[in-house]
């Protein structure tokens, strides 16, 4: 086939000159690899007149170099932009492309199909207001269709145009096409997709997608750009309470302060009263700036600048809010879709950001996780890469917020490893599981500034890390009962003393031992507050678990200490005969032998018992608080 | 070389660009306003120290525009950063001091010396190497020397294959790279914006925006634009199938070519050596719209660097090219 075929849409109907007010439509394709959701957008690209004429020649030379079409106009070539991509003849990442017909405009995500890349199908579908599904005729609703079919469910769309491509391998039959189409729209019907149009294509070779097949005359439905052309995908969230959640505040001079963001819901006049969240002090609109000048009104979906009438504390992560009252919770139970290799683990700390709020968060439960085959809510202590499940989460501080279901920007979030800074999942809130805005804390007249005055000592976390056997016991012992003949007030928490009280009721598997470490740091920031010097001696491996505890304290209240004896050392020693046991088998997932000991990037103190007596080592620590002013 | 202009600010409240327009942005224009306005604000309120390319060109026009108006009544709370091959147009220059100076914003201009030193130019060492040590490594040199942890640009997915790929906020290592094939998740309007020390992030307003919808917007708003985008009658010479401006003294004219004055507009601008001309009599906006509607070229075309080899945009940018 030439390109030089005339395309489909007439050049009468080529897009206007003057004031243009096409609306614009923004969709996302997904479906299993090979499915040819590259190839249908841009069969879309090039039947709307979109591509220019220089870049018809690129496409018609690469075709020939890099073309899977024998020659043919490969037009997946024309979305997968990434070298990776076209050397294996594969979507890695989502393009976004862009046409236009002569009722509307499109911005199109054109995602990836392997199930390793959902996230980045995950990115695409989750600002769009459609999607365009596709199955390969000859195999139909697969894994993969179920996956994203959940995902857009869960992100909240609720148009999918269901494509059915290939259907010239399948001799064009209506029958295989209807038993498809009935299978989508059961699962669709349990997902809660309300509009489903089903269309039979040819993507290659444009059947159905701007034209009707003449090879296909059983199918007497509109064509895919005519149903995108029409489709009403409108919800007014004009009509819900106003929000706006702040993202800047500005202050040019001594008689101005504004309160930027952009109006997630509702609408706002001057002379409004408003409540600023989650403080819940109330106050009246000024004045609103709008990018076209003073205005005295604004509408969702506009970047604004407000001021308020009275001076009242308000900064970013804050929500201005009208009518009914928002969610302010610490608590609460989402959808999580997991993105990160490094599955999910309960009680480990991560970032959750939520609009324009950021806060700690941990996943107390995982309720559920969905099997995607069967739609099953199934039982599981985490999630991994891809997986989706229903967990309830606990914040460091109340987050004002609002159910997915009734506000995309106000009810979705995610989360982020606050060591490796991937963004670890995507979040879709539920409900709020208890209202936090009757727990307050209470305020201590005894603060603990009065406490360490008292003991003449600055209150800290001692947290003694390293390899079973390496000496942190011994040694934190030894500081212990120095800190005694000082005078000073201590106390040490050992890993296996905790084991025998406060977490009985904990294993070892991972979600365990990450929890049992949660506890340590909590008590011993409870030391600290009462002004004391808390030792913790636990192997604590990993990184980010020590890196929570030390967030559970003030800035330099965490002195890590290193106890870096190697491997070969403590083995040698085995106190406790656990080594032994390791290497025989017995203990799955030990410290050092089958599973990894992260290394201390920074600690405050290192002590290798190997070079240092456990005297010696005592007195660098001893002499370290000296040193930094805690004793 | 780094030289901080900083030009005396008119008083807070003259808001300039705020002209009468004489003819209104479309609900379309309003929502592509408003989102890039989000995340110009998102930038200023989770970077440490960010920073705005700006490059002169329409985009670069536009994104001022619109951090302009993010914070009215307020100034943009980072600078603009211009990487100055010392090739530019004339035009452009003169366009850019103006407009620093007209609006009271700080101006960093960067230049790479070592590229100077060893007399690196467009026409003895091939646009390949030219860009490399004058664009790239001269940003690079840049973000180092100020530490900036964003660098904000206006560059649109409609631009290109590897640019339609990348993220809004699109994360950058120690060393400036991208990792095209790793990019983090990026959904609804949250941005993962955590940095490790030394990483960087670009940030792209304009990700959504269509070479027609900036021309639109500039119309509608009535933003100024250097004359080089209009047609006038300008001096040519065709080389290598392109029409080349001869804009100084320095560019070496083969023995065959003798500029000729032919009434030509650019498309793209950037380095004269390097930016083909199109032959047009569009003089004001309202034409060059009209003939972009129904230009069959794309605006990329006129660049010469794009075509060094194929993907050499993606490699560029992993490089840190912008």
């Amino acid at each position: 086939m030439s390109y030089h075929e005339a395309p489909t849409i007439a050049a009468s109907d080529a897009p206007r000159l003057d004031r243009d007010d096409r609306p614009t439509l923004r969709f996302v394709t997904c479906g299993s690899v090979d499915d040819g959701k590259s190839t249908l957008v841009g069969r879309l690209l090039y039947d709307s007149k979109t591509l220019l004429d220089d870049q018809l020649d690129a496409l018609a030379s690469e075709s020939k170099i890099a073309g899977t079409t024998g020659g043919d106009l490969d037009f997946a070539l024309l979305v997968d932009g990434l070298q990776a991509e076209r050397e294996q003849g594969i979507t890695i990442d989502v393009a976004y492309r862009f046409f236009a017909t002569r009722l509307r405009r499109f911005i199109v995500a054109d995602t990836p199909g392997h199930a390793q890349y959902t996230r980045n199908m995950a990115t695409g579908a989750s600002n769009a207001e459609l999607a365009v599904v596709l199955v390969d005729a000859r195999k139909g609703v697969i894994t993969q269709t179920r996956r994203h079919s959940h995902i857009l469910s869960l992100l909240g769309i609720r148009h999918v145009v269901l494509a059915v491509n290939k259907m010239d391998l399948i001799g064009f039959d209506g029958d295989r096409f209807a038993a498809i189409t009935a299978e989508y729209l059961t699962m669709a019907g349990q997902l809660g997709i309300s509009q489903v149009q089903c269309i039979p294509v040819v993507a290659p070779d444009g059947d159905n997608i701007v034209a009707p097949s003449v090879r296909m005359p059983w199918y007497t439905g509109p064509t895919v750009t005519a149903y995108l052309e029409s489709v009403d995908v409108s919800g007014d969230v004009s009509q819900r309470p106003f929000r706006l959640p702040v993202q800047w505040v500005t202050r040019p001079n001594a008689e101005f302060r504004g309160f930027c963001g952009r109006i997630a819901s509702g609408t706002i006049a001057t002379g409004e009263t408003i409540a600023v969240q989650p403080s819940g002090r109330q106050t009246r609109v000024a004045r609103i700036l709008s990018p076209d000048g003073e205005r005295d009104h604004a509408a969702a979906g506009e970047s604004v600048t407000l001021t308020l009438t009275d001076e009242i504390d308000v900064s970013r992560g804050d929500v201005l809010t009208a009518g009914a009252a928002p969610q302010v919770s610490d608590q609460l139970a989402a959808h999580l879709v997991w993105f990160d290799d490094e599955a999910m683990v309960a009680g480990r700390r991560y970032m959750l950001k939520c609009g324009t709020a950021s806060t700690g968060a941990v996943i107390t439960t995982l309720k559920h996780r969905i099997a995607i085959d069967t739609m099953a809510q199934e039982s599981a202590a985490t999630l991994d890469a891809n997986q989706i499940g229903y967990a309830h989460l606990s914040l460091d501080r109340a987050l004002v917020f609002e159910a997915y279901r009734d506000s995309r920007d106000m009810g979705s979030f995610i989360l982020i490893d606050p060591i490796s800074h991937r963004t670890a999942a995507a979040g879709m809130i539920d409900v709020s599981l208890r209202r936090a805005t009757n727990i307050h804390w209470q305020r201590l007249a005894v603060d603990k500034s009065v406490r360490a005055r008292l003991k003449q000592q600055r209150p800290c976390v001692l947290w003694f890390t390293g390899l079973s056997g390496a000496g942190k016991s011994t040694i934190a012992d030894l500081v212990d009962r120095r800190l005694a003949e000082l005078g000073r007030h201590a106390a040490l928490l050992d890993g296996d003393n905790l084991r025998h009280g406060i977490s009985r009721d904990l294993g070892f598997s991972n979600a365990d031992r990450a929890e049992n470490v949660r506890r340590a740091a909590e008590i011993a920031a409870l030391f600290v507050d009462a002004g004391m010097i808390a030792l913790v001696a636990l192997i604590s491996p990993y990184r980010n678990e020590r890196e929570q505890a030390r967030q559970r304290v003030e800035t330099g209240e965490f002195i890590e200490i290193h106890v870096a004896t190697p491997l070969a050392e403590c083995e040698r020693r085995d106190p406790k005969g656990l080594y032994r046991k390791a290497r025989a088998g017995e203990l799955p997932a030990f410290t050092g032998i089958d599973d990894p000991y992260e290394r201390p990037q920074a600690p405050e103190i290192t002590i290798d018992t190997s070079e240092l007596s456990t005297d010696a080592a005592c007195e660098r620590i001893i002499g370290y608080l000296r040193d930094n002013h805690y004793l | 070389m780094t030289g901080q202009i900083v030009m005396e600010a008119p008083p807070a409240h003259d808001a300039p660009d705020e002209a009468p327009a004489h003819r209104s942005a479309t609900s379309h224009l309003r929502r592509l306003e408003a989102e890039s306005i989000h995340i110009l604000r998102e930038t200023a309120a989770e970077f440490r120290k960010p920073v705005m390319l700006y490059s002169i060109g329409k985009d670069s026009s536009v994104l001022l525009h619109l951090a302009m108006k993010a914070f009215h009544p307020g100034k943009p709370p980072f600078p603009l950063l211009h990487v100055d091959t010392t090739w530019k147009f004339r035009e452009m220059i003169a366009f850019r001091d103006r407009r620093a100076h007209e609006l009271g914003l700080d101006l960093i201009v960067h230049t790479n010396d070592d590229g100077l030193r060893q007399g690196i130019d467009p026409f003895t060492h091939g646009s390949a190497r030219y860009t490399d040590v004058m664009k790239t490594q001269a940003l690079r040199q840049a973000l180092d020397l100020h530490g900036f942890d964003a660098a904000i640009g206006g560059a649109r997915r409609d631009e290109e294959k590897s640019r339609a790929k990348e993220r809004v906020f699109s994360h950058r290592s120690a060393a400036h790279r991208w990792d095209p094939k790793n990019q983090r998740p990026e959904l609804w309007s949250l941005y993962n914006t955590m940095l490790a020390p030394g990483e960087s992030m670009r940030v792209f307003p304009l990700s959504n925006w269509t070479e027609l919808d900036i021309w639109d917007y500039i119309l509608a708003e009535n933003i100024p634009i250097v004359p080089l985008y209009l047609a006038a009658k300008r001096p040519v010479v065709e080389r290598d199938g392109a029409l080349i401006m001869v804009d100084d003294e320095r560019m070496p004219l083969r023995p065959e070519e003798e500029p000729h004055l032919r009434s030509v507009r650019f498309r793209t601008l950037g380095c004269y050596p390097l930016t083909g001309a199109t032959t047009s009599n569009a003089a004001t906006l309202p034409e060059i719209v009209r003939e972009m509607m129904a230009s069959r070229t794309s605006e990329r075309q006129g660049r010469m660097i794009d075509r060094d080899s194929p993907a050499s945009m993606e490699r560029k940018k992993a490089e840190g090219y912008f």
